[in-house]
Formats: C-alpha cells, sequence, structure tokens
C-alpha cells in the first residue's frame, strides 16, 4: 500500500523536483535585482492580497455556508446553488469584466461624467489592490463556502442540542463548537483560496498589479531564464508547505468525528422578522455582485461580438473542454480517494511526507509546473524509445509527448490536492470504529473501500470530483503548454484574444465555459439536496 | 507476455509509419505566438496551392521555447513563429533555430528586420508610436518619444505595462541609442507624467485617452486600426515621431526554422512563401500590420496614416538590450 501511495506521488512529484532542480542552475543576477529594486513591493503586495482574499473568502465563505446550513429563511433554497456558481466564472475573466465595468473607459464612470461636470477624482480605482482582493475574494469564496456547507450539514444536530442543553446563545455554539469542528473542511478550503491566489497570474495581470508570480514571469519571459522562474517558484513551495505544516501539526492531536446521523430539514432554525431580511440582502448581495453583474456585461459583449467569430467551431472547444474536465475528474478523484485511503491506514512519516509533496501542484503557476511535466514527460519519452530500441529492436516513436496522456497528468500534478482534500476530510469523519467492525467482519482491503467507505464517502468523492471538473474548465496556462495539436478548448481561445487585448471578444467562449461550468455544479447541488448522509 | 510483445510491435510499427509519413514532407508543424485567427487563412492558401497541410499550435512564445526544448530531438515543430524580435533572438540564442541561406528571404526582407546570422526573419512590421487626443492636443507639440518625459506632458502621458514585451523593446532600443543614464531619465520622466497607472493592453490604453484621462499614448499602430475599424469617428490620431532622427520604433512578427525539423527544406519553401508579396499583403492585412517586404503596400486604413520612417537598427538590438531595459524600467518604478 505504501508502494501505491509512493507510486502516485513520485508521478506527480518529479514535476515539481525538476522545477527545485532548477537551483543547479543559480542565476544571482536576476535574484540580485528581485531582491533589491522588487523584493519589497511584491512581499508587500503578495501578502496584503493574500490576507485580503482570506479574510474576505472566510468571512463569505464561512458566514454563507453558516446561514444556509442552520437557518431558515426566504430564498434559502436557491441560494444553497446560487452561492455556487461564481466557481464557474475564471478568475481573470471575473478580473477583465470588472476592469470593463468599473475603470475610466467603462459604462459607469462614462455615465457619470455625463451626469457630472467635474471630474470624477472621488471615483475609486477598480485597478488597485482593493480591486484585486474583491474580485479574487468573489471568484474564490465558493471553495469554502461549499466545502464548510458540507461540513455544517453533516455535523449532526445534536452538537447543537448538547450546546442549548450546555446554555450556550446561538452565537456561542457557533464559535465554540461548530466552527472548530469544521476545522479541517474549512482549512482545507481556505488552502485552496490560499494556492490559488498565490498561483494566479491571469487576474493579476489583468489589474497590472505585480505580486510574486508577477516576478516569476518576468524571470521567465523578460529576463528569458526559466531557472530563475523555478528557482522563485520554489519560494511559494516553501511558503504553502510551511503552511500546510502547520495547520496540520495544530491540529495533529484532535479527532473529528460525527455525532448522530443528520436530519436535515428538521434542524434548521426558523429566522423572523428582521433577521430573515437581512440574511436575504446580505446573501442576494453576494450572489448580484460576484455573479450576476459580471453575467451581465459578458452576455452583451457575447451578442455584439458573436458576428465577429463565424468561423470557429464552438461545439468543438466546448467537447473538448468537457472531455478534458471528465477524464481528469474522473483520474484525479480515484488518485485522491486511494491517497486519502492510504493516509488513513499507514501513518508512517514517509507516506504523509508523499502525500503531502504530492498536493503540492496547486501553489505553483500552472506554466511552470507545465514546464516540469514537458520535461518529464520527454524524459520518459526517450527512455522508453531506447528501450525499445535495445530490448525489441525496434525504433518506436514517442508514446506520451503530445498525447491527451501527458495533459491529465499535468492536471493531476496540479489538482491532485482538491481531490486529496475534499476526500480526505470527509474520510476524518468515519470513525476508526466502523473499520474495526467491518475487520470484524471479513471485510477487508479493497472490500473495505468499496463497500464501507465509498458509500459514506459518496458526496465528499461527488464534490471533489466537481470542484476538478470545474477548476479543469477554466485552466489556462497547463492546456496551452501540453495539449496536443487540434486540442484547442474554450480557455485556449480565450487565452488568444484576451492576448491580443481582445477583451469583449473573449466573452462568446468566456460564456461558453461558464455556462459549461455550471451545469455540473447545479447537478451537485440537487445530488447534495437528496443525500441526507 | 508475447500477447504484449506482439502489440507493443503492433503499435510500434503503426508509430514509424506515422513518423514516416511526415518526413514525406506532406506535413508541416508550426508553432505559433501568432493566434489562429491571423494565421489560418494563410496557411489554409499554402495547403491549397502546394497539398502540404500545416499543422500549428498556439502559446506565448516562451512557453513554446519550452516546448521545443523539453521535446528535444523528437520536437514535432518545423517552425516557430513569434510575434516580437527579443523572443526570436533568445530562440536563436538558445540554439533551437537553424540558420537559413536563402536569396528569396534576402531579397524580400530587409536587413534591419531579420538575424544578422539568418536564423530567424520578420514577415510584418509593428510600428509602436504615438496617438493623440485630437481634441486636445496639436501634432505640432508632439515630436519623439523623448520629449513625451518634459514637464509639460504632466498628467497627461497613457502607457502599457512594461510587462509587455513590446514596451521592453521601445526602452532597449532607446538604451542601444541613448546609453543607459540618458534612457533612464527618458523612463523616469514617462512615469512622473503618467496620468493613471498603467494599462494592462495598447486598447485600454487609447480608450483612456478616449474618456479624457490622458492626452498621449504609446501603442502599436494595429490596435488603433482596431479601434478605427470599429468606429471611424474615434476621436484619436497617430503620430510618428522621431522623424528627425532615429525613426519610429518598430517590431517584426517573425519566424525561423527549427534545428530539430526533420523537415527543414519543405519548412524553408513555406517560410520563402511566407515572404512573397501576395502572401506578404494577406498575412499584415489580417492584423492591419505593416509587411515586411517593402514592395508590398499597407492596407488602406493603414496607409491613411501616412510614410514614416522607420528606425533602422537591427531589430534583434531589441532581445540583447531586453534584460537591461527590464532593470532600468523595474528601477523608475514603471510598473
Amino acid at each position: 500500500m505504501r508502494g501505491i501511495a509512493l507510486l502516485i506521488a513520485a508521478s506527480v512529484a518529479v514535476p515539481i523536483l525538476v522545477i527545485l532542480a532548477s537551483f543547479a542552475n543559480p542565476e544571482p543576477k536576476i535574484w540580485r535585482h528581485i531582491v533589491d529594486t522588487l523584493l519589497a513591493e511584491l512581499a508587500w503586495n503578495t501578502l496584503t492580497l493574500c490576507f485580503g482574499v482570506m479574510a474576505g473568502t472566510f468571512v463569505i465563505g464561512v458566514g454563507a455556508a453558516w446561514l444556509v446550513a442552520m437557518y431558515d429563511f426566504p430564498g434559502r433554497r436557491m441560494f444553497t446553488w446560487a452561492l455556487m456558481l461564481p466557481l464557474a466564472i475564471p478568475t481573470y475573466v471575473l478580473g477583465f469584466v470588472f476592469i470593463g465595468i468599473f475603470d475610466f473607459s467603462g459604462p459607469v464612470q462614462a455615465l457619470l461624467r455625463t451626469i457630472c461636470s467635474t471630474p470624477l477624482g472621488w471615483f475609486p480605482e477598480i485597478r488597485s489592490t482593493g480591486g484585486v482582493v474583491l474580485v479574487m475574494t468573489l471568484a474564490l469564496y465558493p471553495y469554502v463556502y461549499l466545502l464548510t456547507r458540507s461540513a455544517f450539514t453533516t455535523q449532526g444536530k445534536r452538537v447543537m442540542e448538547v450546546c442549548q442543553i450546555l446554555g450556550c446563545n446561538r452565537s456561542e455554539a457557533f464559535f465554540r463548537a461548530a466552527l472548530p469542528m469544521a476545522r479541517p473542511w474549512i482549512a482545507g478550503g481556505m488552502m485552496l483560496v490560499l494556492m490559488e491566489t498565490l498561483a494566479d497570474f491571469g487576474a493579476v495581470s489583468v489589474f497590472n498589479y505585480n505580486t510574486f508570480t508577477t516576478a516569476i514571469y518576468k524571470a521567465w519571459f523578460g529576463f528569458f531564464s526559466i531557472s530563475a522562474a523555478a528557482q522563485l517558484s520554489s519560494v511559494l513551495l516553501v511558503a504553502v508547505f510551511l503552511a500546510v505544516w502547520i495547520e496540520q501539526r495544530f491540529r495533529s492531536k484532535m479527532r473529528f468525528g460525527q455525532v448522530g446521523r443528520i436530519s436535515e430539514e428538521a434542524s434548521r432554525i426558523r429566522l423572523a422578522g428582521f433577521s430573515k431580511w437581512a440574511a436575504f440582502a446580505s446573501l442576494a448581495f453576494i450572489v448580484f455582485i460576484a455573479f450576476l453583474l459580471p453575467g451581465a456585461p459578458l452576455i452583451y459583449w457575447a451578442v455584439a461580438s458573436a458576428a465577429l467569430e463565424p468561423n470557429t467551431a464552438y461545439q468543438g472547444l466546448i467537447a473538448r473542454s468537457i472531455f478534458l474536465s471528465l477524464s481528469a475528474a474522473a483520474v484525479i478523484t480515484a488518485l485522491g480517494l486511494i491517497l486519502a485511503y492510504i493516509q488513513r491506514h499507514t501513518g508512517d512519516l514517509l507516506t504523509t511526507w508523499a502525500i503531502r509533496v504530492s498536493t503540492l501542484g496547486y501553489a505553483l503557476p500552472g506554466t511552470v509546473l507545465a514546464v516540469g511535466v514537458a520535461v518529464m514527460i520527454g524524459l520518459v519519452d526517450r527512455g522508453l524509445m531506447r528501450m525499445g530500441e535495445d530490448l525489441l529492436g525496434l525504433k518506436i516513436g514517442t508514446l506520451f509527448q503530445g498525447s491527451v496522456l501527458t495533459v491529465i497528468v499535468a492536471y493531476a500534478a496540479r489538482f491532485l490536492t482538491i481531490g486529496f482534500n475534499g476526500i480526505g476530510s470527509a474520510m476524518n469523519r468515519i470513525p476508526k470504529s466502523l473499520d474495526e467492525a467491518s475487520q470484524l467482519l471479513g471485510v477487508v482491503g479493497w472490500r473495505l473501500i468499496g463497500k464501507v467507505h465509498i458509500p459514506i464517502l459518496k458526496n465528499g468523492i461527488f464534490t471533489a470530483a466537481i470542484l476538478v471538473f470545474v477548476d479543469v474548465m477554466k485552466e489556462m496556462p497547463i492546456t496551452l503548454m501540453t495539449r496536443p495539436f487540434g486540442w484547442d478548448t474554450l480557455a485556449v481561445k480565450i487565452f488568444e484574444l484576451t492576448s491580443e487585448g481582445e477583451w469583449q471578444r473573449a466573452a462568446l467562449p468566456s460564456l461558453a465555459l461558464v455556462v459549461s461550468g455550471f451545469i455540473p455544479l447545479l447537478l451537485l447541488h440537487s445530488r447534495s439536496e437528496k443525500a441526507a448522509l | 507476455m508475447k500477447r504484449i510483445q506482439r502489440s507493443i510491435a503492433t503499435l510500434s510499427v503503426a508509430l514509424t509509419l506515422g513518423m514516416s509519413g511526415l518526413a514525406y514532407g506532406q506535413e508541416l508543424v508550426v508553432y505559433s505566438a501568432r493566434i489562429e485567427n491571423l494565421i489560418k487563412p494563410v496557411f489554409d492558401l499554402y495547403t491549397a496551392e502546394t497539398g502540404v497541410k500545416v499543422k500549428y499550435l498556439t502559446d506565448q512564445e516562451p512557453v513554446l521555447l519550452q516546448r521545443i526544448k523539453a521535446e528535444g530531438d523528437n520536437t514535432p515543430a518545423d517552425l516557430l513563429l513569434t510575434v516580437d524580435a527579443g523572443n526570436l533572438w533568445h530562440a536563436a540564442k538558445e540554439g533551437v533555430l537553424h540558420p537559413v541561406d536563402s536569396e528569396v528571404l534576402t531579397k524580400n526582407i530587409p536587413e534591419h528586420l531579420r538575424d544578422p546570422d539568418q536564423r530567424w526573419f520578420g514577415l510584418s512590421v509593428r510600428a509602436r508610436t504615438l496617438v493623440y487626443s485630437a481634441q486636445r492636443v496639436k501634432p505640432a507639440d508632439l515630436s519623439t518619444y523623448e520629449e513625451l518625459a518634459e514637464p509639460k506632458w504632466k498628467g497627461r502621458l497613457a502607457l502599457r505595462s512594461s510587462k509587455k514585451v513590446y514596451n521592453q523593446s521601445l526602452v532597449a532600443m532607446l538604451i542601444k541609442e541613448h546609453g543607459e543614464a540618458k534612457a533612464a531619465e527618458i523612463v523616469g520622466g514617462w512615469v512622473r507624467n503618467l496620468a493613471a497607472q498603467p494599462f494592462a493592453d495598447d486598447t485600454k490604453t487609447m480608450e483612456a485617452v478616449v474618456a479624457g484621462i490622458a492626452d498621449v499614448a504609446i501603442v502599436n499602430t494595429y490596435y488603433f486600426g482596431r479601434l478605427v475599424k470599429k468606429d471611424p469617428a474615434v476621436p484619436l490620431a497617430v503620430f510618428w515621431p522621431n522623424q528627425s532622427s532615429s525613426g519610429v520604433h518598430v517590431n517584426v512578427s517573425g519566424a525561423g526554422v527549427v534545428a530539430a525539423s526533420k523537415n527543414k527544406k519543405a519548412a524553408i519553401a513555406f517560410l520563402e512563401w511566407l515572404s512573397t508579396e501576395k502572401v506578404q499583403k494577406i498575412f499584415a492585412e489580417a492584423n492591419l500590420e505593416y509587411p515586411a517586404n517593402p514592395s508590398v503596400p499597407a492596407h488602406p486604413i493603414v496607409a491613411a496614416w501616412g510614410p514614416f520612417k522607420q528606425n533602422r537598427i537591427n531589430v534583434s538590438n531589441a532581445g540583447e538590450f531586453q534584460a537591461v531595459a527590464i532593470q532600468l524600467m523595474d528601477r523608475m518604478g514603471y510598473k
């Protein structure tokens, strides 16, 4: 079993190791320049961005999850799914739409200029720290919301009953019981947000906001040094590694179980009067600003520019996007499940570390990770070709290079953490006693997974699969670099148009991407409503 | 075991056949930083004329270069097509491009638009010039890139981000011409004169001038051409700077033959074809650029801006001075 864990870990960890190997080729000049002239700004910007986005996603994600899981108020059922929808919008798309609306040349300022005769000095600058934090918070809070909501709904109402018996009021029950009990889920969601924020290049470059990732690209695209870019990326890796390690250490002594089964409907508290409408209004505001407001101009631009793209075969782009996302979701959830299972049963240090390393890819800028994958595939292919010649006396071509398999491996290296986090924290809720009981009945090994764990984990697995699906839909740099000929997807089309500054023409593929992304989200919703577990 | 061996053998034969199909030159592979909309019509035309199929992959230049390097000898790429000279210079320096000794190319492409060692050739010219508000600026007030650093432009200049290679090339050329100290003064002056934080693309930069936030911008002409195409009444105009000195800064979109290509002959034939008059016209017009081949007239929208004097320093200098240019812009606070 340990072997399997190590094998999976190795195949996704090799690209990361390739990146670390860049230190063999030191770039003192570039480092000196970055440290001397840029570091202060970059560090400050990156820290403010991470802190701001994490705070924002925590408040919105956990708050919204708590409201829809625990209370009943008008529109609650609708909000449970509507709050997930922004997940379908890529961060860079949300970024260019917000700039399109609020920057100098956008409709809002244009309208204000015709109304007031004085200059609009007071109008807040959207291309600012606040603007980036706002956009990334709106794009990323669904991760926290989705995972935390499933924690709250699976916590069981007896916890709340116990709190009431002990004389706690609602907010005490929330802060002293529900929140700590949901910690693995919240932490998992926040980790995804942190890594997503650190690795983002698309959104920050729309805002021309310099972060650590910008420096990575500057080293590569500007100074032509992939080594320096890889070295800078390793700094990100170390930062995330430390964050994960510290978080896990803090809760390594804790155990998370489930108290009783859930009967959701009965346990919700009905809100009345002012609080009823306050809950409605606050959630409505979030959905409005994160989904409806950016959705409207997307539709408008898409319609206006549809005539400019008569020859683009959108069916093909959509089909390939969906095919890649589905395959990746299947592979990554399977790997995540296996890793989570192995982690549960072999707690030794080597396995734990192997898993930690293999789930780090999410923190790397996609393109940098893609280079690691490309180098690895090149090595494997050359090895196989040599073996083919030596062993079989045959000249074979490249097997992996330029094949869909490469793309899937690259996705796995990047998104494994999503599969693993979602399933791993759900696995925590299965008491060990259940395994022991099964073992007494002779149900062990793979049968234990198939018969006992998977049925219980269904929701966790499904959530992980959907998250991977949506993430791969939106993924751009890895798809660009590793795709085979003719495998253009919606994200590739968006890249082509935005790279030429044709933001409005990019609206049509963006819209197609958002729509293809939220169909599975709605599926997730209808499923989680049905599953009472 | 037997069965596995047999299927491996079958697979290998199939793959070998597939590979040899490539070797007959019925197919060319282009890695392109120029987007699909702009290259597909040209490639389709080549297939129609010669029967040679052109396959392509688009991405950013540095990524394509890394892909070629990672694929090594097994790379399917025959031609690397980029949208700036700096990246071609870099690809050549990395040994990824093959020198091409071709009379057709040396005749069709002017000397300053190709590699001195013949490893790459410019195919279209992109002029980075001044675009100003026709309502608030008199053309007589404008003169050079350098002059935009003067205090009279305070709060009136709009620039794109320094992270874009076009601005890096422009500053690289200023360094080549004036030396680092003088270039730093100019860039510092620009930064002091900015009307707003640098923008993410040329279009947004010009839109700031339309919105009245700034009065003059430094942009590539084809972005202006697109604005004009959309709205012929847009209140902006082109100004050709440095006409009595070095000339307008130009960059190229160009291509080179990949060193590991197994199809070099066919790739060279294709590259030569791209430099011919008929194709140059289509290639440049697709994006409202200037053809690299000087005997080909530009699109009417482009021609309407009038003739101008180009900076004749070889565009490969853009690559050579790029790193220095970026460091300089970072030091001067140009974001």
